[in-house]
């Protein structure tokens, strides 16, 4: 009876050891929806690699996961965008130094069905389609057929990268417009609608889509969405995605951007869909 | 539970109506323990749902809020009507009504009084089986066949409407309609049928006259449950509807429901901001309305049998 009771304590004992083992250990991410599914993916062969470290993944948006970092809540901000000069202060006065690490590219291709004739399309033409103005593909001197916009959920981090980079902010307000709940039904409509034009994420294009290449301005340059136009820096319809750490990271910290800035880690970037920060090699 | 498998020496302390009793007892207890559970979880759900919804009041206003025509919750500032989504959900439903009341009580007087005996059960099943289906397969259906079919078939630009997700909506709803119908046919009495035909009266003049009536209460059950049914599908109309906020001029446009919004947002929402408040709200909104079904459908249920 003694011994057993012994035992339980000596049980509870490692274990409550192991427990506080695992919390030292722990990891917090937080921030970009758009960045959400690389740092699961990412994080989930990480822990693999490091079977006592918990990581905790969470979304809430850039903003979120950058005011807390700044509150010293999470270890790793990620962002689809740099700091703004407020959010720089804020942490100065905090004694957070924050550290941009560049870790992928987020670039949309417009995509529309392939029987559809139009060759490409510029910012001011989307705007137009996608706010209502322009309802018919012959106004873009295509053939006679009604437009179906089809758009991603608006609470989506892709629809927020299309709503900035493009839309200058505006919101879809085209009368036939479809709303999807991922890149791959945005796929999926638009390879089966003659009508319809849409934008996925770089790795979602398929055959079963005509990628238009795009153009700032009327003048063009028209680019073509490949991922060396992203590298470089030319396509128009891509920002960079930060995890921002506080200072130079040291310990686990350290070791997981290095794991996403390894060959390992782009590969995985390459397929939740985003574009790597350069060339994998091997 | 000793004693329980063989039969106890009648002079054991546990034997006769003391362990009969405790046994009793510790049912009563399980029972009870589980039956608390079940009604705390929904307790804590409801409670939950209205804690987290209620504060989009602070927001926008419950006018502004039902009535709005204007969904777009990551603007700046937010517009949070969700008018357009009640209205989506609305037509949609009746629109499936439309399709699964007819066939579903045909199938079910048809099951009921027409079919031999011998095939009553296996006509059941295939029902029943109808009802098994998750809905993810009927909305993958529903993409991969009726989308493509419908915007061929009239022309239109785009095949997820409101209307393909009636359609499929229909067919979902139809084994509720149909399985609820048929128990109110079966309560009615057969002297009533027999008496029918001894006066004269055919098969169908008997349903028409006789059966049908009898079974009223059962029916307005069956149409309300399945409408219960409709309102609260998610899957489906999420995968064919289109999901565009905004109310459709007609049922070849695509529109969005109740059920679907959340769906869509739920999982990209910062929690605390007032879009996510907004879906609670939309889910309280929802939650009372299948709630307002359920009890009228089973007000009306009750009725069944007890003709007058």
């Amino acid at each position: 009876m003694r011994t057993g009771v012994k035992l339980a304590v000596g049980a509870l004992l490692v274990v409550a050891a192991l427990g506080l083992a695992g919390a030292a250990q722990s990891l917090v991410i937080k921030g970009s929806t758009t960045v959400l599914p690389i740092a699961q993916l990412i994080a989930e062969e990480f822990a693999a690699i490091h079977p006592t470290a918990v990581i905790s993944v969470q979304g809430g948006g850039s903003g979120t996961g950058i005011a807390a970092l700044i509150d010293g809540t999470t270890h790793i901000a990620t962002s689809s965008r740099a700091m703004k000069p407020s959010e720089w202060e804020k942490a100065v006065a905090n004694e957070v130094y924050p550290y941009h690490w560049l870790v992928a590219n987020d670039a949309l291709a417009v995509v529309v069905h392939p029987t559809n004739p139009v060759s490409r399309i510029t910012f001011a033409q989307l705007r137009a389609i996608y706010t209502g103005e322009i309802r018919n593909w012959k106004d873009l001197g295509s053939r006679d057929q009604p437009i179906v916009v089809v758009s991603r959920d608006t609470a989506s981090g892709t629809f927020e990268s299309f709503k900035e980079l493009v839309l200058e902010n505006k919101e879809v307000t085209a009368p036939v417009a479809l709303f999807q709940p991922s890149n791959a039904a945005v796929a999926e409509t638009v390879g089966r609608t003659p009508g319809a034009i849409g934008y996925v994420g770089l790795g979602y294009l398929n055959p079963t889509l005509k990628a238009l290449p795009v153009a700032r301005d009327a003048g063009g340059p028209f680019l073509e969405p490949t991922p060396d136009a992203v590298v470089a820096g030319i396509y128009p319809i891509a920002r960079p995605l930060f995890m921002i750490t506080n200072g130079f990271p040291t310990g686990l910290i350290l070791e997981f951007i290095m794991f996403v800035l390894s060959d390992r880690g782009q590969r995985t970037v390459e397929e939740a869909g985003f574009v790597p920060i350069r060339k994998i090699c091997g | 539970m000793t004693g329980n498998h063989r039969r106890t020496p009648a002079v054991a302390p546990w034997a006769g109506r003391s362990w009969g009793r405790a046994r009793e007892w510790i049912a009563r207890g399980i029972t009870w323990g589980c039956a608390s559970v079940s009604l705390l979880a929904l307790g804590l759900i409801t409670v939950y749902l209205f804690r987290e919804g209620v504060p989009v009041f602070r927001t926008v206003g419950p006018i502004a809020f039902l009535g709005g025509k204007a969904w777009f919750p990551t603007s700046d500032p937010p517009s949070l009507g969700i008018l357009p989504m009640i209205l989506g959900s609305g037509l949609v439903t009746m629109v499936a009504l439309v399709v699964a009341v007819p066939f579903g009580v045909a199938t079910a007087l048809f099951i009921g009084a027409v079919v031999p005996p011998a095939w009553r059960n296996p006509l059941k099943v295939a029902v029943e089986l109808l009802a098994g289906i998750p809905s993810v397969v009927y909305g993958f259906f529903g993409l991969v066949i009726v989308v493509p079919w419908l915007q061929a078939a009239f022309a239109l630009p785009t095949g997820q409407t409101a209307l393909t997700a009636a359609l499929l909506l229909g067919v979902m709803a139809l084994p509720t309609v149909a399985s609820l119908t048929e128990d109110a046919v079966a309560a009615v009495p057969n002297a009533w049928r027999e008496a029918a035909f001894a006066l004269g009266a055919t098969h169908w003049q008997t349903m028409r006259t006789v059966v049908v009536p009898a079974a009223r209460s059962g029916l307005l059950a069956g149409v309300l449950l399945g409408m219960g049914r409709a309102v609260g599908e998610t899957m489906t109309v999420l995968m064919v509807s289109g999901n565009s906020p905004r109310f459709p001029p007609s049922l070849t446009s695509p529109t969005r429901t109740l059920t679907a919004t959340i769906a869509l947002e739920m999982a990209e929402t910062p929690v605390g901001n007032p879009h996510y408040h907004a879906l609670f709200a939309v889910g309280a909104v929802l939650f009372l309305f299948t709630l307002l079904l359920n009890v009228v459908g089973d007000m009306v249920g009750r009725r069944i049998g007890r003709h007058g």
